[in-house]
């Protein structure tokens, strides 16, 4: 009883972690690591899209591929672009100083991404890029989690263009503070709040909205990027799988072994009064 | 066959100690019957050395101490060498594991009265032992090379700059080996959690055993099973170490492995609480994370380090509060051992340093706001009450005593607090004054008016 009841406060503490980020309320990425076909589709998207820019050098072809369910030739044939043979690790051709003279700083490696910034983070992040024609914004976007990022909207071809359309805001607020994303139909809401001269709160609702449409409808573009989480969910920890797999019959096994030895114990304290 | 095992075993034994070790040791060291649950961590604790001496040494086999090196060595580690996470999350998790099972093994010593005559010395070497596994702890914890290990290891170097006449700035240049954390410091942090530390905390162990074994086990009772013997000379409370409590103890480990499985296996970061999200970012050195935070288990005197205004005293301050568990022995002189039979008040003032030191644990992952900052100062101050009170409910205390000593602390909280007065926080200083003040009327006043300080009589045998 004692045992049941630690596990269940340690699983309710880990559960409740801190994740790294902006603070404000996230979407869920919803990922899952089972979804083997979701893995699969996110690889893809890797490879196609940002490979080009961002190495994944923790990463071999050819352990994704085993992990992922696919032998060396399907990895070989459809996925290895920037490398000559499938036991490399993802490493990209661009050099990091020509990088930093085009983006401002030099794409980092994806591999631990998704545990330094957490799933939700990245799923909110690759969903929320909208247009800026504000000068100073070398791409002509910019990012609602991550402000004035350097990265250019890769993405933009498959979501089209995105459009930031700012709700209507009391103008004798004090101050407007971001609380977080939530989901809307095709839209994605910011939802702020506005401090009024009185100290009451009024809600604030922003929107980004696809103002012209890509090769993906929006509720397309938000799944691949689910897909493309999922993958670099996976990228971050790839033993994870087989972790929790291993970890089942282990603590299974400890069970059996605790109550053996309290069996023991008990036998060997009957005699002590 | 048979023969040729017990030849060797004798031609041994006539050479080395074997039997004797055994016996003195084991099979006819007698410890109390009636341990607890209180009593399964000193045990605990020595499986966890074992399982990261173990586990350390096969990571050792694969880390490279580099700075160009060590983050993607961990990496490796967890990709490619075969059962690398296991290892490496076994190590991680160990660590934390070491200090909750150590924390627990400490309250039991406070709980029983274990330090007191004659065991101040198992004391004094088991606090040894946890300044070791301190330091441990904090080289180990630069080795991932992630950005929370640089930063971590930066802030707590330069908490030594803070001492005074240049000697501070020289002595953390020559912890680092350079100006900033660099390759230097990490490769003589390698050498130091690898070899150094690992060296003497080895030596602590064995000397804290041997001195345990040398005046035997305390128990929850406080009653010393050596007054009474049987005609053999054999405690009748006791029990033969060896097999009683060595199954009992398996049965503990046997729990203690599943839950450290758990968390091994399902939840191997704690949520950040063991391994930080920000320690998955590669150190660098010219960018500051937006929150530095040390791991869980230095976070109580780090909340105390930053809630005093002043760099030197709030450095001063969390050594202090470090290091003064070393002279409790000689500040706890009262006659009774347990807080079984301690009075209420005692239980009291145990189970609120308790509070105190993990709500201070918890500010200490936080970050600072004026509040937590007023609320981990006010904490601080009851911190070291704690052991104030610890001395004064050694004896009777008069009540001209404790109405001086009384009005002697609360005028020194008023000078304190008017050296740190702070306008925009007057009304916060005012609120949080309570909470010293309440607890010295209930710990100082209440003895007086009350009988709540009245010990109870001490049993001649163990209870059960």
């Amino acid at each position: 009883m004692k045992r049941t009841v630690m596990a269940f406060v340690l699983a309710a503490w880990a559960t409740t972690g801190w994740g790294a980020g902006s603070g404000i309320g996230l979407l869920s990425a919803n990922t899952s690591l089972e979804d083997t076909t979701s893995l699969q589709r996110g690889a893809r998207l890797y490879m196609n899209y940002c490979l080009g820019c961002h190495s994944l050098s923790f990463m071999r072809y050819d352990r994704m591929g085993r992990d992922l369910g696919l032998t060396n030739e399907q990895v070989s044939e459809n996925l290895l672009y920037a490398a000559d043979k499938v036991t490399s690790p993802m490493k990209i051709a661009m050099r990091s100083e020509s990088a930093r003279e085009w983006f401002g700083v030099a794409p980092p490696d994806l591999s631990v991404i998704s545990r330094a910034r957490g799933p939700d983070w990245l799923y909110s992040y690759l969903t929320t890029f909208y247009a800026d024609s504000n000068p100073s914004r070398p791409f002509g976007v910019n990012n609602v989690v991550f402000g004035d990022v350097g990265m250019p909207h890769v993405l933009a071809p498959l979501q089209g263009r995105q459009e930031y359309v700012e709700g209507e805001s009391p103008p004798d607020a004090t101050e407007v503070h971001t609380l977080g994303l939530k989901i809307d139909g095709d839209d994605i809401v910011v939802r702020k709040s506005a401090t009024m001269p009185d100290g009451s709160h009024v809600a604030v609702e922003d929107r980004l909205t696809v103002a012209a449409p890509g090769e993906m409808t929006a509720g397309e573009y938000r799944k691949a990027m689910r897909d493309l989480v999922n993958f670099l969910a996976y990228a971050g920890e790839p033993s994870r799988i087989e972790r929790q797999a291993v970890g089942f019959w282990v603590v299974a096994f400890l069970i059996v072994l605790a109550l053996l030895l309290r069996a023991l114990y008990k036998e060997y304290w009957r005699d002590v009064h | 066959m048979r023969s040729l095992l017990v030849g060797l075993f004798e031609w041994t034994d006539a050479r080395f100690p074997v039997s004797k070790l055994w016996n003195e040791h084991l099979a006819r060291y007698y410890a109390p019957k009636n341990f607890n649950f209180w009593y399964f961590f000193g045990s605990l604790a020595l499986l966890v050395l074992v399982i990261q001496l173990v586990t350390g040494i096969w990571l050792a086999m694969f880390y490279k101490p580099d700075a160009n090196l060590a983050f993607e060595s961990v990496e490796y580690i967890m990709r490619d060498v075969e059962w690398g996470w296991l290892i490496r999350y076994m190590h991680s998790t160990g660590a934390s594991a070491f200090f909750i099972v150590v924390y627990l093994h400490m309250f039991r010593a406070l709980l029983y009265g274990s330090y007191k005559a004659p065991r101040e010395l198992i004391w004094l070497l088991g606090m040894l032992i946890y300044l070791c596994l301190m330091a441990e702890a904090f080289f180990g914890y630069l080795l991932p090379w992630g950005q929370m290990s640089y930063w971590g290891a930066q802030v707590i170097i330069s908490l030594f700059g803070a001492l005074p006449f240049g000697i501070g700035e020289a002595l953390a240049l020559w912890i680092r080996g350079d100006y900033v954390v660099s390759d230097a410091t990490l490769s003589r942090f390698y050498s130091l959690h690898v070899v150094g530390i690992p060296l003497v905390l080895l030596g602590l162990v064995v000397a804290h055993m041997i001195a345990l074994h040398e005046v035997g086990s305390n128990n929850p009772d406080g009653v010393e099973i050596k007054k009474n013997k049987d005609a053999n000379g054999v405690p009748m409370d006791g029990v033969p170490f060896h097999p009683y409590y060595t199954v009992k103890d398996l049965w503990g480990a046997g729990v203690f492995l599943v839950l450290f499985a758990i968390v091994v296996f399902y939840a191997p970061e704690f949520g950040g609480w063991f391994l930080e999200s920000a320690n998955f970012v590669p150190a660098n050195p010219l960018q500051t994370p937006e929150h530095i935070l040390p791991v869980w288990y230095f976070t109580p005197y780090y909340a105390i380090l930053r809630a005093i205004p002043d760099k030197l005293t709030g450095v001063i301050a969390m050594f202090a509060a470090t290091l003064i568990f070393f002279v409790i022995p000689w500040l706890d002189r009262h006659p009774v051992k347990s807080a079984r039979y301690r009075s209420k008040l005692f239980n009291l003032l145990l189970v609120l340093f308790a509070v105190t030191f993990v709500i201070l644990g918890w500010l200490g992952t936080e970050p600072p706001t004026p509040g937590k900052s007023e609320l981990g100062l006010r904490l601080g101050e009851l911190y070291f009450s704690f052991f104030l009170m610890l001395w004064v409910y050694s004896r009777e205390r008069t009540a001209g005593f404790s109405y001086g000593l009384f009005a002697g602390l609360v005028v020194l909280l008023a000078i304190f607090d008017s050296i740190r007065y702070d306008e925009a926080k007057q009304g916060l200083m005012m609120w949080s004054a309570l909470l010293p003040l309440g607890y010295y009327v209930v710990f100082l006043l209440l003895p007086v008016h009350t009988r709540l300080n009245e010990s109870r009589a001490v049993p001649e045998r163990v209870t059960s």
